[in-house]
Protein backbone atom coordinates (compact mmCIF):
# COMPACT_ATOMS: atom_id res chain seq x y z
CA UNK A 1 0.00 0.00 0.00
CA UNK A 2 0.86 3.51 -0.52
CA UNK A 3 -0.56 6.62 1.84
CA UNK A 4 0.52 10.10 0.74
CA UNK A 5 0.40 12.73 3.15
CA UNK A 6 -0.23 16.25 2.42
CA UNK A 7 1.73 18.81 4.54
CA UNK A 8 2.16 22.71 4.85
CA UNK A 9 5.03 24.57 5.50
CA UNK A 10 3.21 27.44 7.73
CA UNK A 11 5.42 30.70 9.09
CA UNK A 12 6.51 30.18 12.79
CA UNK A 13 5.70 33.10 15.51
CA UNK A 14 3.91 36.16 14.68
CA UNK A 15 2.78 36.39 10.70
CA UNK A 16 2.40 39.57 8.63
CA UNK A 17 0.71 40.21 5.61
CA UNK A 18 2.64 42.35 2.54
CA UNK A 19 0.86 45.02 2.18
CA UNK A 20 1.77 44.97 -1.75
CA UNK A 21 1.36 41.83 -2.41
CA UNK A 22 -2.01 41.40 0.13
CA UNK A 23 0.32 38.09 0.71
CA UNK A 24 0.79 36.09 3.60
CA UNK A 25 4.36 37.02 4.18
CA UNK A 26 6.51 33.86 4.31
CA UNK A 27 9.80 34.81 4.26
CA UNK A 28 10.72 34.24 8.16
CA UNK A 29 11.10 30.61 9.69
CA UNK A 30 8.50 28.15 8.88
CA UNK A 31 7.76 25.16 10.06
CA UNK A 32 5.43 22.05 9.87
CA UNK A 33 1.69 22.76 9.88
CA UNK A 34 1.05 21.50 13.66
CA UNK A 35 -2.20 19.64 12.32
CA UNK A 36 -0.48 17.94 9.86
CA UNK A 37 1.52 16.38 12.14
CA UNK A 38 -1.30 14.01 13.06
CA UNK A 39 -2.13 12.84 9.67
CA UNK A 40 1.82 11.67 8.97
CA UNK A 41 1.84 10.25 12.76
CA UNK A 42 -1.60 8.50 11.47
CA UNK A 43 -0.15 6.98 7.91
CA UNK A 44 2.98 5.71 10.05
CA UNK A 45 0.99 4.15 12.65
CA UNK A 46 -1.12 2.41 9.28
CA UNK A 47 2.44 1.60 7.82
CA UNK A 48 4.07 0.15 11.49
CA UNK A 49 6.30 -2.91 9.94
CA UNK A 50 4.63 -3.32 7.02
CA UNK A 51 5.97 -2.70 3.43
CA UNK A 52 3.51 0.58 3.43
CA UNK A 53 5.26 3.23 1.72
CA UNK A 54 4.31 6.75 3.52
CA UNK A 55 5.29 9.95 1.16
CA UNK A 56 5.27 13.38 2.05
CA UNK A 57 4.23 15.72 -0.19
CA UNK A 58 3.79 19.85 -0.27
CA UNK A 59 3.44 22.67 -2.00
CA UNK A 60 5.22 25.67 -1.34
CA UNK A 61 8.94 27.70 -0.98
CA UNK A 62 12.21 25.54 -1.39
CA UNK A 63 12.03 26.61 2.78
CA UNK A 64 9.04 24.10 2.63
CA UNK A 65 11.98 21.32 2.24
CA UNK A 66 12.32 21.61 5.97
CA UNK A 67 9.36 20.41 6.69
CA UNK A 68 8.80 17.59 4.67
CA UNK A 69 12.49 16.16 6.30
CA UNK A 70 10.72 16.92 9.28
CA UNK A 71 7.88 13.96 8.28
CA UNK A 72 11.05 12.04 6.91
CA UNK A 73 12.71 12.56 10.29
CA UNK A 74 9.36 10.96 11.54
CA UNK A 75 9.69 8.33 9.47
CA UNK A 76 7.72 8.80 6.30
CA UNK A 77 9.85 7.32 3.51
CA UNK A 78 9.76 9.77 0.64
CA UNK A 79 8.88 13.64 0.38
CA UNK A 80 7.70 15.61 -2.79
CA UNK A 81 8.16 19.04 -3.20
CA UNK A 82 6.04 20.81 -5.90
CA UNK A 83 7.56 24.46 -5.61
CA UNK A 84 7.56 26.89 -8.67
CA UNK A 85 7.22 30.64 -8.63
CA UNK A 86 4.57 31.01 -10.82
CA UNK A 87 2.33 28.61 -8.08
CA UNK A 88 2.78 31.68 -5.64
CA UNK A 89 -0.46 33.11 -4.70
CA UNK A 90 -2.58 30.30 -5.24
CA UNK A 91 -6.32 30.11 -3.98
CA UNK A 92 -7.92 26.71 -3.48
CA UNK A 93 -9.07 26.33 -7.02
CA UNK A 94 -5.14 26.54 -8.25
CA UNK A 95 -3.84 24.64 -5.00
CA UNK A 96 -5.87 21.68 -4.92
CA UNK A 97 -5.28 21.63 -9.29
CA UNK A 98 -1.72 21.52 -8.14
CA UNK A 99 -1.85 19.09 -5.24
CA UNK A 100 -4.08 16.92 -7.18
CA UNK A 101 -1.70 16.77 -10.38
CA UNK A 102 1.00 16.15 -8.11
CA UNK A 103 -0.58 13.40 -6.08
CA UNK A 104 -1.92 11.84 -9.28
CA UNK A 105 1.44 10.70 -9.87
CA UNK A 106 1.92 8.92 -6.87
CA UNK A 107 -0.98 6.82 -7.37
CA UNK A 108 -1.48 6.10 -3.75
CA UNK A 109 -4.13 4.12 -2.27
CA UNK A 110 -4.85 6.90 0.99
CA UNK A 111 -4.29 10.13 0.86
CA UNK A 112 -4.20 11.96 4.16
CA UNK A 113 -4.22 15.69 5.39
CA UNK A 114 -4.17 17.39 8.73
CA UNK A 115 -7.32 19.03 10.31
CA UNK A 116 -6.39 22.50 8.95
CA UNK A 117 -3.62 24.96 8.03
CA UNK A 118 -2.83 27.12 11.22
CA UNK A 119 -1.73 30.22 8.69
CA UNK A 120 -4.68 30.60 6.31
CA UNK A 121 -7.18 28.81 9.52
CA UNK A 122 -8.66 26.86 6.10
CA UNK A 123 -9.99 23.63 6.30
CA UNK A 124 -11.14 22.84 2.55
CA UNK A 125 -8.43 21.88 0.71
CA UNK A 126 -9.48 17.98 1.26
CA UNK A 127 -12.99 17.92 -0.60
CA UNK A 128 -11.22 19.90 -3.36
CA UNK A 129 -8.08 17.38 -3.84
CA UNK A 130 -10.72 14.36 -3.33
CA UNK A 131 -12.87 16.34 -6.43
CA UNK A 132 -10.48 16.42 -8.47
CA UNK A 133 -9.12 13.26 -7.85
CA UNK A 134 -12.47 11.50 -7.97
CA UNK A 135 -12.49 9.84 -4.93
CA UNK A 136 -14.50 9.50 -2.17
CA UNK A 137 -13.51 11.86 0.80
CA UNK A 138 -14.08 12.08 4.68
CA UNK A 139 -13.05 14.99 7.22
CA UNK A 140 -12.97 15.77 10.91
CA UNK A 141 -11.47 11.95 11.09
CA UNK A 142 -10.55 10.99 15.14
CA UNK A 143 -10.10 7.08 14.27
CA UNK A 144 -9.04 4.92 11.13
CA UNK A 145 -8.17 1.69 10.41
CA UNK A 146 -7.96 -0.04 6.65
CA UNK A 147 -9.49 -3.25 6.74
CA UNK A 148 -8.68 -5.13 2.73
CA UNK A 149 -9.79 -2.80 0.31
CA UNK A 150 -11.34 0.12 2.34
CA UNK A 151 -10.90 2.55 5.03
CA UNK A 152 -13.51 2.52 8.19
CA UNK A 153 -13.67 5.80 10.25
CA UNK A 154 -14.79 6.94 13.31
CA UNK A 155 -15.44 11.11 12.88
CA UNK A 156 -17.36 13.72 15.17
CA UNK A 157 -19.38 16.50 13.56
CA UNK A 158 -21.59 18.73 15.61
CA UNK A 159 -24.40 16.32 15.88
CA UNK A 160 -22.20 13.86 17.02
CA UNK A 161 -20.43 10.52 16.05
CA UNK A 162 -20.41 8.93 12.75
CA UNK A 163 -18.98 5.49 11.49
CA UNK A 164 -18.57 5.70 7.65
CA UNK A 165 -16.85 3.22 5.26
CA UNK A 166 -15.16 4.00 2.11
CA UNK A 167 -12.90 2.20 -0.15
CA UNK A 168 -9.55 2.74 -1.10
CA UNK A 169 -8.69 5.13 -3.31
CA UNK A 170 -10.03 7.35 -1.07
CA UNK A 171 -8.92 10.65 0.86
CA UNK A 172 -9.37 11.24 4.77
CA UNK A 173 -8.56 14.21 6.48
CA UNK A 174 -7.78 13.58 10.72
CA UNK A 175 -8.81 15.74 13.61
CA UNK A 176 -5.69 16.34 16.06
CA UNK A 177 -8.00 14.39 18.31
CA UNK A 178 -6.73 10.99 16.44
CA UNK A 179 -3.51 10.95 18.10
CA UNK A 180 -0.32 11.99 19.53
CA UNK A 181 2.54 12.83 16.70
CA UNK A 182 6.00 11.20 18.07
CA UNK A 183 8.84 13.54 18.10
CA UNK A 184 11.83 12.92 15.79
CA UNK A 185 14.63 10.74 17.56
CA UNK A 186 18.32 11.80 16.72
CA UNK A 187 18.51 8.96 14.48
CA UNK A 188 15.33 9.73 12.55
CA UNK A 189 16.78 12.91 11.81
CA UNK A 190 19.95 11.96 10.38
CA UNK A 191 18.35 9.24 8.34
CA UNK A 192 15.97 11.73 6.97
CA UNK A 193 18.94 13.57 5.05
CA UNK A 194 20.02 10.36 2.95
CA UNK A 195 16.15 9.65 2.11
CA UNK A 196 14.32 10.86 -1.64
CA UNK A 197 13.26 14.36 -1.78
CA UNK A 198 12.40 15.29 -5.13
CA UNK A 199 11.43 18.41 -6.00
CA UNK A 200 9.32 18.95 -9.07
CA UNK A 201 8.17 22.51 -10.95
CA UNK A 202 4.82 22.94 -12.13
CA UNK A 203 6.12 21.32 -15.72
CA UNK A 204 6.94 18.55 -14.34
CA UNK A 205 3.60 17.43 -12.93
CA UNK A 206 1.61 18.52 -15.94
CA UNK A 207 0.22 22.23 -14.96
CA UNK A 208 0.43 25.59 -17.29
CA UNK A 209 1.47 28.42 -15.26
CA UNK A 210 -1.79 30.20 -16.36
CA UNK A 211 -3.68 27.48 -14.38
CA UNK A 212 -1.15 28.36 -11.39
CA UNK A 213 -0.92 31.11 -8.82
CA UNK A 214 -2.86 34.26 -9.19
CA UNK A 215 -3.90 33.73 -12.85
CA UNK A 216 -4.94 30.32 -12.25
CA UNK A 217 -7.10 31.00 -8.58
CA UNK A 218 -10.40 32.46 -8.60
CA UNK A 219 -10.69 35.01 -5.40
CA UNK A 220 -8.58 38.00 -4.83
CA UNK A 221 -7.62 40.38 -1.87
CA UNK A 222 -8.96 43.37 -2.29
CA UNK A 223 -7.91 45.37 0.69
CA UNK A 224 -6.67 44.94 4.20
CA UNK A 225 -8.41 46.75 7.14
CA UNK A 226 -8.62 46.50 11.04
CA UNK A 227 -10.89 44.50 12.91
CA UNK A 228 -13.69 46.15 15.04
CA UNK A 229 -12.77 47.01 18.41
CA UNK A 230 -13.65 44.65 21.34
CA UNK A 231 -13.58 47.37 23.94
CA UNK A 232 -10.94 47.54 26.14
CA UNK A 233 -9.99 43.64 27.33
CA UNK A 234 -8.36 43.61 30.90
CA UNK A 235 -5.77 41.03 32.20
CA UNK A 236 -5.54 40.63 35.74
CA UNK A 237 -2.92 38.12 37.82
CA UNK A 238 -2.76 36.46 41.00
CA UNK A 239 -5.12 34.42 42.87
CA UNK A 240 -6.06 36.46 46.13
CA UNK A 241 -8.12 39.79 45.08
CA UNK A 242 -9.17 37.86 41.50
CA UNK A 243 -12.59 36.37 42.85
CA UNK A 244 -13.63 40.08 43.56
CA UNK A 245 -12.24 41.48 40.51
CA UNK A 246 -14.71 39.36 38.44
CA UNK A 247 -17.50 39.62 40.68
CA UNK A 248 -16.95 43.62 40.09
CA UNK A 249 -16.04 43.12 36.27
CA UNK A 250 -19.65 41.58 35.72
CA UNK A 251 -21.71 43.70 38.06
CA UNK A 252 -20.15 46.75 35.77
CA UNK A 253 -21.67 44.89 32.68
CA UNK A 254 -24.26 44.48 33.98
CA UNK A 255 -24.02 40.56 34.26
CA UNK A 256 -24.76 39.88 37.79
CA UNK B 1 -27.92 39.60 -7.63
CA UNK B 2 -29.30 35.98 -7.34
CA UNK B 3 -28.18 34.04 -4.49
CA UNK B 4 -28.32 30.03 -3.92
CA UNK B 5 -27.80 28.84 -0.28
CA UNK B 6 -26.93 25.61 1.17
CA UNK B 7 -30.07 25.11 3.41
CA UNK B 8 -28.09 22.85 5.96
CA UNK B 9 -31.25 20.71 8.37
CA UNK B 10 -30.58 17.96 11.26
CA UNK B 11 -33.47 15.69 11.92
CA UNK B 12 -36.44 17.87 11.56
CA UNK B 13 -35.20 21.61 11.71
CA UNK B 14 -32.48 23.89 9.67
CA UNK B 15 -28.78 24.56 11.35
CA UNK B 16 -29.38 28.20 12.63
CA UNK B 17 -26.13 28.68 10.61
CA UNK B 18 -27.50 28.13 7.65
CA UNK B 19 -30.73 30.56 8.37
CA UNK B 20 -28.42 33.20 9.22
CA UNK B 21 -27.01 33.07 5.96
CA UNK B 22 -30.08 32.74 4.28
CA UNK B 23 -31.59 35.94 5.80
CA UNK B 24 -28.40 37.82 5.12
CA UNK B 25 -29.05 36.67 1.41
CA UNK B 26 -32.51 37.67 1.35
CA UNK B 27 -31.34 41.43 2.43
CA UNK B 28 -29.09 41.85 -0.47
CA UNK B 29 -31.23 40.62 -3.12
CA UNK B 30 -33.20 37.10 -4.91
CA UNK B 31 -32.27 34.18 -3.10
CA UNK B 32 -33.55 30.61 -3.56
CA UNK B 33 -32.35 27.55 -1.59
CA UNK B 34 -31.41 24.17 -1.76
CA UNK B 35 -32.04 21.53 0.58
CA UNK B 36 -30.69 17.93 0.33
CA UNK B 37 -32.30 14.53 1.86
CA UNK B 38 -35.41 15.95 3.46
CA UNK B 39 -39.17 16.68 2.42
CA UNK B 40 -40.90 19.32 0.80
CA UNK B 41 -42.92 20.23 3.67
CA UNK B 42 -39.66 20.81 5.48
CA UNK B 43 -38.16 23.03 2.46
CA UNK B 44 -41.23 25.10 2.37
CA UNK B 45 -40.24 26.35 5.69
CA UNK B 46 -37.63 28.46 4.44
CA UNK B 47 -39.60 31.02 2.88
CA UNK B 48 -40.05 32.92 5.86
CA UNK B 49 -36.40 33.49 6.14
CA UNK B 50 -36.61 34.52 2.72
CA UNK B 51 -36.19 32.08 0.18
CA UNK B 52 -38.23 32.61 -3.05
CA UNK B 53 -37.20 29.11 -4.63
CA UNK B 54 -36.85 26.47 -2.55
CA UNK B 55 -35.01 23.02 -4.81
CA UNK B 56 -35.30 19.83 -3.12
CA UNK B 57 -33.31 16.46 -4.00
CA UNK B 58 -34.40 14.09 -2.33
CA UNK B 59 -35.18 11.74 -5.01
CA UNK B 60 -32.43 8.95 -4.15
CA UNK B 61 -31.27 7.46 -0.94
CA UNK B 62 -27.61 8.05 -1.32
CA UNK B 63 -29.00 11.43 -0.77
CA UNK B 64 -29.85 11.38 2.79
CA UNK B 65 -26.91 10.22 4.78
CA UNK B 66 -25.39 14.16 5.43
CA UNK B 67 -22.05 13.30 3.38
CA UNK B 68 -20.46 16.07 1.02
CA UNK B 69 -20.10 14.78 -2.14
CA UNK B 70 -23.53 13.67 -3.54
CA UNK B 71 -24.75 17.38 -2.24
CA UNK B 72 -21.92 18.64 -4.88
CA UNK B 73 -23.41 16.77 -7.58
CA UNK B 74 -26.88 18.82 -6.87
CA UNK B 75 -25.04 22.07 -6.09
CA UNK B 76 -23.58 21.76 -9.39
CA UNK B 77 -26.30 21.49 -11.44
CA UNK B 78 -28.02 24.05 -9.67
CA UNK B 79 -24.90 26.91 -9.01
CA UNK B 80 -24.35 28.14 -12.78
CA UNK B 81 -27.29 29.64 -12.98
CA UNK B 82 -26.48 31.38 -9.69
CA UNK B 83 -24.23 34.73 -9.02
CA UNK B 84 -23.17 33.37 -5.77
CA UNK B 85 -23.37 30.42 -3.57
CA UNK B 86 -23.35 30.79 0.00
CA UNK B 87 -22.99 28.21 3.36
CA UNK B 88 -23.17 28.47 7.06
CA UNK B 89 -19.95 26.93 8.37
CA UNK B 90 -20.51 22.70 9.24
CA UNK B 91 -18.15 19.87 9.04
CA UNK B 92 -20.62 18.59 6.44
CA UNK B 93 -20.85 22.41 4.28
CA UNK B 94 -17.23 22.62 4.17
CA UNK B 95 -16.66 19.99 2.41
CA UNK B 96 -19.73 20.62 0.47
CA UNK B 97 -18.34 24.55 -0.65
CA UNK B 98 -15.05 22.86 -1.47
CA UNK B 99 -15.72 20.07 -3.65
CA UNK B 100 -17.98 22.51 -5.13
CA UNK B 101 -15.39 24.86 -5.87
CA UNK B 102 -12.79 22.23 -7.28
CA UNK B 103 -15.95 20.87 -9.92
CA UNK B 104 -17.17 24.42 -11.89
CA UNK B 105 -13.52 25.75 -10.61
CA UNK B 106 -15.07 29.02 -9.07
CA UNK B 107 -13.52 30.82 -6.13
CA UNK B 108 -13.91 30.37 -2.56
CA UNK B 109 -14.00 32.32 0.19
CA UNK B 110 -13.91 31.00 3.86
CA UNK B 111 -14.09 32.22 7.25
CA UNK B 112 -16.61 35.64 6.27
CA UNK B 113 -18.02 37.22 9.11
CA UNK B 114 -19.69 39.48 6.30
CA UNK B 115 -20.95 39.78 2.86
CA UNK B 116 -21.07 43.14 1.38
CA UNK B 117 -22.92 44.70 -2.30
CA UNK B 118 -20.31 47.78 -3.54
CA UNK B 119 -21.17 49.73 -6.25
CA UNK B 120 -18.58 49.10 -9.14
CA UNK B 121 -16.96 50.81 -11.78
CA UNK B 122 -19.11 49.91 -14.78
CA UNK B 123 -21.87 50.58 -12.87
CA UNK B 124 -22.83 46.87 -11.59
CA UNK B 125 -22.53 45.50 -8.22
CA UNK B 126 -19.34 44.27 -6.77
CA UNK B 127 -19.63 41.51 -4.38
CA UNK B 128 -17.08 41.81 -1.19
CA UNK B 129 -16.29 38.91 1.45
CA UNK B 130 -14.66 40.27 5.50
CA UNK B 131 -12.48 37.67 6.46
CA UNK B 132 -10.73 37.76 9.85
CA UNK B 133 -7.11 36.76 9.54
CA UNK B 134 -4.04 36.12 11.35
CA UNK B 135 -5.75 35.33 15.04
CA UNK B 136 -8.41 38.55 14.23
CA UNK B 137 -5.91 40.98 14.06
CA UNK B 138 -6.73 41.87 10.40
CA UNK B 139 -9.95 42.05 8.65
CA UNK B 140 -9.30 41.41 4.98
CA UNK B 141 -11.85 42.65 1.58
CA UNK B 142 -12.01 39.53 -0.79
CA UNK B 143 -13.61 39.21 -3.65
CA UNK B 144 -13.98 36.84 -7.06
CA UNK B 145 -12.74 36.86 -10.19
CA UNK B 146 -15.51 34.72 -12.10
CA UNK B 147 -18.88 33.54 -11.31
CA UNK B 148 -20.29 31.75 -9.40
CA UNK B 149 -18.92 33.21 -6.38
CA UNK B 150 -18.78 30.44 -3.10
CA UNK B 151 -19.14 31.71 0.29
CA UNK B 152 -18.66 30.02 3.57
CA UNK B 153 -19.50 32.27 6.66
CA UNK B 154 -18.26 31.80 9.93
CA UNK B 155 -20.53 30.30 12.74
CA UNK B 156 -22.89 33.14 14.19
CA UNK B 157 -21.58 35.50 11.24
CA UNK B 158 -25.63 36.32 10.73
CA UNK B 159 -29.17 36.04 13.02
CA UNK B 160 -31.88 34.30 11.28
CA UNK B 161 -34.70 36.87 10.27
CA UNK B 162 -38.34 36.33 9.47
CA UNK B 163 -39.81 37.87 6.78
CA UNK B 164 -42.66 35.82 6.60
CA UNK B 165 -42.77 35.29 2.91
CA UNK B 166 -43.44 32.16 1.51
CA UNK B 167 -41.35 29.67 -0.76
CA UNK B 168 -42.01 27.58 -3.99
CA UNK B 169 -40.13 24.24 -3.91
CA UNK B 170 -39.27 22.31 -6.71
CA UNK B 171 -37.90 18.79 -6.90
CA UNK B 172 -34.13 18.46 -8.75
CA UNK B 173 -33.83 15.63 -10.26
CA UNK B 174 -29.88 14.48 -9.74
CA UNK B 175 -27.43 12.80 -11.81
CA UNK B 176 -24.79 11.29 -9.04
CA UNK B 177 -21.38 10.27 -9.80
CA UNK B 178 -20.16 7.16 -9.61
CA UNK B 179 -17.41 8.30 -6.74
CA UNK B 180 -19.33 10.55 -4.90
CA UNK B 181 -21.54 7.62 -3.69
CA UNK B 182 -19.01 5.25 -2.42
CA UNK B 183 -19.40 6.26 1.21
CA UNK B 184 -21.36 4.85 3.07
CA UNK B 185 -22.95 5.81 6.63
CA UNK B 186 -22.70 2.37 8.87
CA UNK B 187 -23.87 4.23 12.21
CA UNK B 188 -25.11 7.75 13.13
CA UNK B 189 -24.74 8.26 17.44
CA UNK B 190 -26.82 11.22 18.01
CA UNK B 191 -25.98 12.18 21.46
CA UNK B 192 -28.94 14.99 22.81
CA UNK B 193 -28.58 16.42 25.80
CA UNK B 194 -31.58 16.34 28.52
CA UNK B 195 -32.96 19.68 29.49
CA UNK B 196 -31.68 22.89 28.49
CA UNK B 197 -29.66 23.21 25.65
CA UNK B 198 -26.22 24.82 25.82
CA UNK B 199 -27.05 26.66 22.60
CA UNK B 200 -30.04 28.61 24.08
CA UNK B 201 -28.32 29.44 27.62
CA UNK B 202 -27.47 33.22 28.64
CA UNK B 203 -24.80 32.25 30.65
CA UNK B 204 -22.08 29.51 30.11
CA UNK B 205 -19.41 28.28 32.25
CA UNK B 206 -17.54 25.72 30.11
CA UNK B 207 -14.21 23.95 32.06
CA UNK B 208 -11.24 22.28 30.32
CA UNK B 209 -8.16 20.16 30.82
CA UNK B 210 -6.79 22.51 32.91
CA UNK B 211 -9.74 21.60 36.09
CA UNK B 212 -7.48 18.85 36.66
CA UNK B 213 -9.70 15.87 36.78
CA UNK B 214 -13.59 15.35 35.98
CA UNK B 215 -14.20 15.75 39.42
CA UNK B 216 -13.80 19.04 39.18
CA UNK B 217 -16.28 19.81 36.61
CA UNK B 218 -17.90 20.65 39.82
CA UNK B 219 -16.85 23.71 39.92
CA UNK B 220 -18.41 24.72 37.16
CA UNK B 221 -21.12 23.26 38.05
CA UNK B 222 -21.38 24.95 40.95
CA UNK B 223 -20.52 28.00 39.17
CA UNK B 224 -23.03 28.01 36.49
CA UNK B 225 -26.23 27.15 38.75
CA UNK B 226 -24.81 30.15 40.56
CA UNK B 227 -25.01 32.01 37.44
CA UNK B 228 -27.87 30.77 36.40
CA UNK B 229 -26.18 29.29 33.39
CA UNK B 230 -25.42 26.03 31.82
CA UNK B 231 -21.85 24.02 31.99
CA UNK B 232 -19.77 23.80 28.79
CA UNK B 233 -16.66 21.62 27.78
CA UNK B 234 -13.87 21.14 24.96
CA UNK B 235 -13.65 18.48 23.29
CA UNK B 236 -10.03 17.69 25.01
CA UNK B 237 -11.86 16.74 28.23
CA UNK B 238 -15.02 15.36 25.80
CA UNK B 239 -12.42 12.95 24.41
CA UNK B 240 -10.98 11.89 27.49
CA UNK B 241 -14.28 11.38 29.16
CA UNK B 242 -14.98 14.10 32.17
CA UNK B 243 -17.75 15.35 30.43
CA UNK B 244 -20.58 14.34 27.77
CA UNK B 245 -20.31 15.05 24.40
CA UNK B 246 -23.82 16.87 24.47
CA UNK B 247 -21.92 19.57 26.30
CA UNK B 248 -19.01 20.37 23.70
CA UNK B 249 -18.48 23.85 22.17
CA UNK B 250 -16.18 23.89 19.48
CA UNK B 251 -15.87 23.29 15.71
CA UNK B 252 -17.26 19.47 16.00
CA UNK B 253 -19.77 20.43 18.77
CA UNK B 254 -22.14 23.72 19.87
CA UNK B 255 -21.78 26.79 18.31
CA UNK B 256 -22.94 29.31 21.36
CA UNK B 257 -23.32 32.85 21.69
CA UNK B 258 -24.33 33.73 25.47
CA UNK B 259 -24.25 36.94 26.83
CA UNK B 260 -21.57 35.47 29.67
CA UNK B 261 -19.04 33.07 28.74
CA UNK B 262 -16.88 31.96 31.27
CA UNK B 263 -13.86 29.83 30.71
CA UNK B 264 -12.37 28.19 33.33
CA UNK B 265 -9.08 26.37 32.95
CA UNK B 266 -9.46 26.18 28.56
CA UNK B 267 -6.89 27.59 26.33
CA UNK B 268 -8.71 28.48 23.94
CA UNK B 269 -7.26 26.30 20.59
CA UNK B 270 -8.85 27.14 17.29
CA UNK B 271 -11.30 24.07 17.84
CA UNK B 272 -13.06 25.66 21.09
CA UNK B 273 -12.44 29.31 19.82
CA UNK B 274 -14.68 29.02 16.72
CA UNK B 275 -17.50 28.03 18.96
CA UNK B 276 -17.84 30.61 20.72
CA UNK B 277 -15.88 33.73 19.71
CA UNK B 278 -18.99 35.06 18.88
CA UNK B 279 -20.17 34.99 22.68
CA UNK B 280 -21.51 38.84 24.38
CA UNK B 281 -18.76 39.04 27.14
CA UNK B 282 -15.95 36.24 27.42
CA UNK B 283 -13.94 36.01 31.24
CA UNK B 284 -11.35 33.69 31.13
CA UNK B 285 -9.36 31.87 34.01
CA UNK B 286 -5.93 29.86 33.48
CA UNK B 287 -2.97 29.37 35.16
CA UNK B 288 -1.14 29.92 32.26
CA UNK B 289 -0.15 33.60 31.09
CA UNK B 290 0.44 32.65 27.72
CA UNK B 291 -2.96 30.97 26.95
CA UNK B 292 -4.33 31.82 23.52
CA UNK B 293 -7.59 32.52 25.00
CA UNK B 294 -6.88 35.74 26.80
CA UNK B 295 -6.39 37.28 22.98
CA UNK B 296 -9.86 37.52 22.70
CA UNK B 297 -11.23 37.54 26.04
CA UNK B 298 -12.72 40.53 27.83
CA UNK B 299 -11.39 39.69 31.53
CA UNK B 300 -8.27 37.82 31.57
CA UNK B 301 -7.29 36.05 34.67
CA UNK B 302 -3.93 34.37 35.03
CA UNK B 303 -4.64 32.33 38.04
CA UNK B 304 -5.60 29.11 39.53
CA UNK B 305 -9.12 27.65 38.61
CA UNK B 306 -9.31 25.66 41.95
CA UNK B 307 -8.51 28.40 44.36
CA UNK B 308 -10.26 31.20 42.18
CA UNK B 309 -13.82 29.83 41.15
CA UNK B 310 -15.02 28.35 44.64
CA UNK B 311 -14.76 31.94 45.64
CA UNK B 312 -16.20 33.16 42.78
CA UNK B 313 -19.33 31.10 43.24
CA UNK B 314 -19.30 32.20 46.82
CA UNK B 315 -19.83 36.13 46.34
CA UNK B 316 -21.84 35.43 42.92
CA UNK B 317 -24.93 33.50 45.36
CA UNK B 318 -23.86 36.32 48.08
CA UNK B 319 -24.61 38.67 45.47
CA UNK B 320 -27.89 37.20 44.30
CA UNK B 321 -28.87 37.01 47.63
Amino acid sequence: MRIAVCVKHVPEGPSRIDAQTLRLDRSGEGALNHFDANAVEEALRLKGDSDTEVVAVSLGPQQALDSLRKALAMGADRAVLVSDDAAAGSDLVATSRLLAAALEREEADLVLFGQQASDADGAVLWAAVAERLGRPVVSQVMELSVDGGSVRVKRQTEFGYDTLEAPLPAVVAVSDAINEPRYPSLKGIMGAKKKPQDVLSLADVGIEAGQAGEAGSRTTVLALGDPPARGDARKIEGDADAAQAIVDFLAEKRLL
Amino acid sequence: MRFLVFAEHHEDGFVKNSLGVLSKAAALGDVDAVVVGAGADLAARLGKHGAKNVHVASGDDSLTPPLPQPRVDVLAQLAPEYDAVLFGQSVLAADVAAGLAARLDAGLNWDLVDLELRPAQDGAAELVGKRPALQDSVYVDVGWTSSPRIALFRSGSFDPQESGGEAETREVEVELRDFSTRTTMVEQAHAEAEGKSIEDADVIVAGGRGLGSPDNFTLAEELAKALGGAVGATRAVVDAGWYPYSAQIGQTGKTVSPKLYVALGISGAIQHKVGMQSSGTIVAINKDANAPIFEFSDLGVVGDVHEIVPKLTELVRARKG
